[in-house]
């Protein structure tokens, strides 16, 4: 799943994360599904507003919302979210292996240091 | 024997095309300037684990090149990097650019700061790209491996993200 989203899929999803009501709205429905008007609440959103997010958001994948008309719940959808994480992850294993190279490295010098006294 | 270690590395996105990654380093400041700058020092340790450095040649003065090409020690692959000084301030900051050199025109502006505390030194790298593709990109290139469950690090990453 993750290899197989493009770099395009992975900024649409990057794009609706840009904005921090559509990311508070996702940390809501990440704690469990809810419905329009508990989304726009805690916001002080007017309804408008939350649905022209919630359209971002279900554009890219990351929202889905029922079908039941009056209620049309609203729920996290992980995967965009884990295609991000892995990029990430990915991203952060490869400065954490250099990091590691560096701090190895780093000790060498430190007790090569202790050794002759620090020069300054 | 030095036991090998795995500092902790936190990634953080301010903008589409900006990361900043940040770790802390058992070392006071001195020694990670020197060694983040001083060839003799950087041939030991630049690059993943399964490469060595062939070529590091830093001419440290704002104007100033800096090359380094790293060797694939089983497929024998050679890939260089480069860039030029903006500014040096040591022992606590460096600007410089950066670029792998199999994809002209895609460098990005690196700044780098050092803070010591308690002897360990926090190094906070900050990569601003011409693009969110080059972005993209950077990250994507050369990082296979190491894919891994991540749903539990979901929270985490809203957290970084919020």
């Amino acid at each position: 799943m993750g290899k197989a989203r493009t770099s395009d899929q992975l900024s649409v999803t990057f794009a609706a994360l840009a904005d921090p009501t559509r990311r508070a709205i996702l940390a809501r429905v990440a704690e469990g599904e809810a419905t329009v008007m508990e989304l726009a609440e805690p916001f002080k959103l007017k309804l408008p507003t939350v649905s022209k997010h919630l359209k971002v958001l279900r554009r890219a994948g990351l929202v889905t919302q029922g079908r039941q008309a009056q209620w049309r719940p609203c729920r996290l959808e992980a995967a965009p979210l884990k295609d991000v994480a892995d990029w990430v992850e990915r991203y952060r294993e490869n400065w954490e292996e250099r990091m590691g190279q560096l701090n190895d490295y780093l000790q060498e010098l430190k007790s090569e240091e202790e050794k002759h006294g620090r020069k300054k | 024997m030095v036991v090998k270690s795995k500092p902790v590395v936190t990634l953080s996105m301010p903008s589409d095309r900006e990361l900043v990654i940040t770790v802390v380093l058992d070392a006071p400041r001195h020694l990670v300037f020197e060694a983040t700058t001083n060839p003799e020092h950087v041939k030991h340790w630049w690059g993943p684990r399964r490469t060595s450095v062939t070529i590091c040649e830093i001419d440290l003065r704002p104007g100033g090149a800096w090359r380094y090409v790293i060797r694939d020690n089983e497929t024998g692959r050679e890939d260089g990097f480069s860039g030029v000084y903006r500014e040096i301030t040591p022992p606590e900051r460096m600007v410089y650019t950066e670029g792998w050199e199999g994809l002209p025109g895609h460098d990005y502006l690196v700044t780098a700061t050092l803070e010591e505390k308690d002897g360990k030194t926090t190094l906070t790298s900050h990569l601003q790209y011409k693009s969110i593709e080059d972005r993209d990109g950077h990250v994507n290139s050369g990082m296979e491996g190491g894919m891994r469950e991540t749903y539990d690090r979901l929270g985490e990453l809203l957290a970084a993200i919020a």
